[in-house]
């Protein structure tokens, strides 16, 4: 838009080069192996890393954004929101109010981001939908079997599930949860939520007096290289009373409210998993529809937590949901999570079931693991954060819908009655709501998550994982978590990566195209998709940090832990050296990049709306 | 002027979708599959909107043929500009054969109806690539047609239509009332911004169904059998690019001579 500008600061580089050159009198070749930042590819160009205020190209753009007032403004189109949002209408029905509730939800279509093993603990579900079946809720396999496993490289050693442990499923449904989150939002939607898939929340609003005044969508229409094109459009401005962010396992506006208000004071830093996910059509005959089976050990090392799962749907065809998750405390950099999932499934005890079937989906998404000590402060004036944002994930469980979906209602409840009270007189523009704590603190999410809360840090002695499966079976199984003590986590994700040079590289036989695949192919199945010219999401606070340091220190661990291949490092076109290459494309917004980079350097932002995996009943 | 413009918008699976064939061969799988509006539809609804934008249209109308669910694409034109919008509901069996010369025919009836001075069409459907629709519905009205127009024009009552064809642009000049349909090149489509969508929401969409409109449904063509492109023996493509890189594989890809009645292919993958 402005070539001038452009040409005049290429200009003013090859100067500035020129000059570097003649004032050194060096080779050319020493100098283009001299990090500076003027050699260093420009791979961000997002405007929350350059400003679009004094950017030459945005001069005299119409920056004023359309705003909207709502009572409720609900980030995510998850389990947590849409059942904040249907409890809300249910209040507000009963008491013969009007209440407006708006969701934005970044998927083109509600359930398109959802991805979860998953198997559904009714609980939260049938306080909000008592009638739930008769309405038609997609649980259709409840759980018939368990089988969990300790797995060598050859062998299957069965490991018995009594009633009392956490892994057992008496009582609970196989689900498809992306269907699962489809069918709350038909309900939402009859009950008059206004619901707006294919538009993120990319902004949170505050009033003058600090509060949360609600959030900004997206704005389309900026080319690749930050400048805007001709269909370039502002977001929208939504405001409200309060504002739920229910943006899932580390959202990205939560991040920037935890910095706000100062949300993780008296907490510890979250810790959390990768889970992937395929779907498989197998031969019938091995088709045994509402056995759930799980498994610890091979091909991870007992220090690296992590494990699998199998589901068998019940869904009209032969289905079965199979997964892996590898917790991102891990050490060794040149683990590939994804990789680790494709050997796992040449187990014989798993092959056995996938021979001769299709796969038909696959996905990742990031998963929280850090239980009540990583729990930060849930109420801030103007908003609350529920579901799995704040996490609320049991993890031995493997459970977390029906905590998110609880918490939800808690907030929608506590919100109500703050919202229609005329004769409020609020300190702040925005609602501060602390009873959303106090009653999820007296709440039944609160007295499992307590129970639970030493389980996955038992994991971290020296004996890995036997010490947690033996502590699990004595303070959990028979004195049901009442230890007075509670086990800390080991801290940040991102610093427990050693330096490649104190760890060994992995070998991972080849993908065989029948029951492992190579992560490309793997990729197209998840339906991922992005407008090809706009910035990349994958944001960098320092441009030169990856080469340096991530490849220069971890061995790049970002080629190996993306479930998607967004980051590659690639030989510069000209001269010596490695350079990041972000396709952004293949992002399936699983966040993993975010939790686990070393420098934590990348900083994801929602894309333009819409785009992202294209996840049907994952 | 006050001209109307129709604006044909089809519902079709995501192009960035990967297609499965359903175990019965009947189909493929749509339930649940990520669905928005064709992309050259989409081009078409932005050129009726800038024909609005210079004054030489008085009103756009979008319309859909389909089941209910195809309303959301008819809100999406209505959130891009179009002022109202037509549902011509069709489900069940006649959905499943709904093919170029059903929904002609109903664009027919309906330009008639809404006495309609101009049809803008995308050039093709990405599912059924058939490049059919637009030219049937002009020759059963008996209009002028400008297909696989990159450039459009309105002249005193002449429409001049810049084509693209094999030997490269062909200009040429049409009586209105005419038939154009949108090629990739004509514009870039604008987006549905979130207040547009809200507005949206309280514009008019018509419920009509075909037998009102003295439409025939029955279909001359059976679809005998639906297999993976890559049981087919066809080359399989990956496609990451985009929409230009889509359109040229769907033009270079080979021919199959003497095969059974075109399945509803499956696009390059």
């Amino acid at each position: 838009m402005f070539p001038a500008c452009r040409y005049s600061l290429q200009a003013r580089r090859c100067v500035g080069a020129l000059k570097a050159v003649q004032a050194e009198h060096v080779a050319p070749q020493v100098y283009s192996t001299r990090s500076s930042s003027s050699t260093v590819p420009r791979i961000t160009t997002h405007y929350t890393v350059c400003p679009r205020d004094k950017d030459p190209r945005w001069e005299g753009v119409e920056m004023e954004r359309f705003a909207d007032e709502a009572d409720v403004v609900i980030v995510g189109g998850g389990p947590a929101g849409l059942s904040a949002a249907i409890r809300l209408k249910q209040l507000a029905s009963q008491h013969e109010k009007e209440l407006r509730v708006c969701v934005v939800e970044k998927a083109s279509q509600i359930g398109a981001h959802t991805l979860s093993g998953a198997c559904l603990e009714p609980t939260a579900l049938s306080e909000l939908i008592p009638d739930w079946k008769e309405r038609g809720a997609p649980l259709n396999t409840p759980v018939t079997e368990d089988k969990f496993s300790i797995l060598t490289e050859k062998y299957r050693i069965p490991v018995p599930i009594l009633p009392g442990l956490p892994m057992n499923n008496h009582g609970n449904y196989l689900v498809r949860l992306g269907h699962f989150v489809r069918w709350l939002g038909e309900q939402a939607e009859e009950m008059g939520v206004e619901l707006y898939p294919g538009y993120a929340a990319a902004e949170v609003l505050f009033h003058e007096d600090g509060s949360v005044k609600g959030i900004a969508t997206n704005d389309v229409g900026i080319a690749k290289d930050g400048s805007p094109k001709d269909v370039f459009e502002r977001g929208m401005e939504l405001h409200a009373k309060v504002t739920l962010f229910g943006e899932g396992c580390h959202g990205h506006l939560a991040k920037q409210l935890y910095k706000q208000f100062n949300l993780r004071e008296n907490c510890e830093p979250q810790t959390y998993a990768i889970g992937l996910k395929e779907l498989w059509v197998i031969d019938e005959k091995k088709w045994h529809p509402g056995r759930a089976e799980h498994s610890v050990g091979w091909p991870l090392n007992r220090n690296t937590y992590g494990g699998s799962f199998l589901y068998h749907l019940n869904e009209g065809e032969p289905l079965v949901a199979l997964g892996f998750v590898v917790g991102l405390d891990y050490t060794n950099p040149y683990l590939s999570p994804f990789r680790e999932f494709q050997r796992w499934k040449h187990h014989p005890s798993v092959m056995s079931t996938l021979e001769g079937g299709n796969r038909i989906a696959y996905g990742a998404r990031a998963l929280n693991e850090g239980g009540v000590q990583s729990i930060p402060k849930l109420t801030f004036p103007g908003g609350m954060l529920i579901g799995c944002s704040p996490g609320f994930m049991n993890v031995p469980k493997i459970k977390g819908t029906h905590t998110a979906m609880k918490s939800g209602m808690l907030a929608a409840e506590s919100a109500f009655s703050k919202i229609t009270d005329e004769n409020l007189q609020s300190e702040t523009a925005g609602l501060y709501i602390p009873e959303y704590e106090e009653a999820f603190k007296k709440s039944w999410i609160w007295k499992e998550l307590y129970s639970v809360r030493n389980i996955r840090p038992s994991f971290h002695s020296y004996f890995g994982l036997y010490g947690g499966m033996v502590y699990t079976g004595i303070f959990y199984w028979i004195l049901r978590g009442k230890e007075p003590w509670t086990l800390k986590h080991n801290g940040l994700d991102s610093a427990q990566l050693k330096p490649a040079k104190d760890c060994t590289t992995i070998e991972y036989p080849k993908p065989d195209g029948k029951i492992s695949f190579d992560l490309l192919s793997s990729v197209a199945l998840s339906g991922t998709n992005h407008e090809h010219d706009q910035p990349p999401h994958l944001t960098l606070k320092d441009d030169s940090v990856p080469v340096a340091q991530n490849l220069g220190i971890y061995d790049g661990p970002e080629q190996r832990f993306c479930p998607a291949g967004v980051y590659e490092y690639v030989p510069v076109e000209t001269g010596d050296g490695m350079r990041l290459q972000i396709n952004a494309q293949n992002c399936v917004h699983c966040k993993t990049c975010d939790i686990k980079d070393p420098s934590q350097n990348i900083n994801w932002v929602v894309p333009e709306g819409s785009g992202g995996p294209a996840y049907n009943g994952m | 002027m006050s001209a109307r413009v129709l604006v044909g918008v089809k519902r079709v699976i995501d192009y960035a979708v990967k297609i499965r064939v359903k175990p019965d061969h009947t189909g493929v799988v749509t339930d649940g599959v990520k669905h928005s509006m064709n992309p050259f539809c989409e081009i078409a609804v932005e050129e009726a909107v800038k024909l609005k934008e210079k004054k030489f249209v008085k009103e756009v109308v979008a319309v859909s043929c389909g089941p209910q669910q195809v309303q959301e694409t008819i809100r999406t034109a209505l959130a891009m500009g179009a002022d109202r919008g037509i549902h011509v509901e069709v489900s069940g069996k006649d959905y499943e054969t709904l093919g170029p010369l059903q929904v002609s025919k109903i664009l027919a009836a309906l330009a008639k109806k809404e006495q309609a001075d101009l049809i803008i069409l995308g050039k093709q459907a990405i599912d059924d690539d058939c490049n059919q629709t637009g030219q049937m519905t002009a020759a059963l009205l008996d209009w002028p047609q400008g297909t696989f127009a990159s450039e459009v024009n309105i002249e005193a009552d002449m429409l001049k239509v810049v084509r693209e064809v094999d030997g490269g642009l062909e200009t040429i000049k049409i009586k209105l009332p005419a038939v154009v349909t949108a090629d990739l090149r004509l514009n870039t489509p604008r987006y549905a911004t979130l207040p547009n969508i809200m507005k949206a929401k309280k514009k008019k969409i018509a419920n009509v169904k075909p037998a009102d409109l003295g439409v025939d449904m029955s279909s001359r063509l059976e679809v005998l059998k639906n297999i993976e492109e890559a049981d087919a023996g066809g080359a399989v493509q990956t496609n990451t690019e985009g929409l230009s890189s889509l359109v040229m594989e769907q033009t270079l890809r080979p021919v199959k001579s003497g095969s059974a009645p075109s399945p509803i292919q499956t696009r390059p993958m």
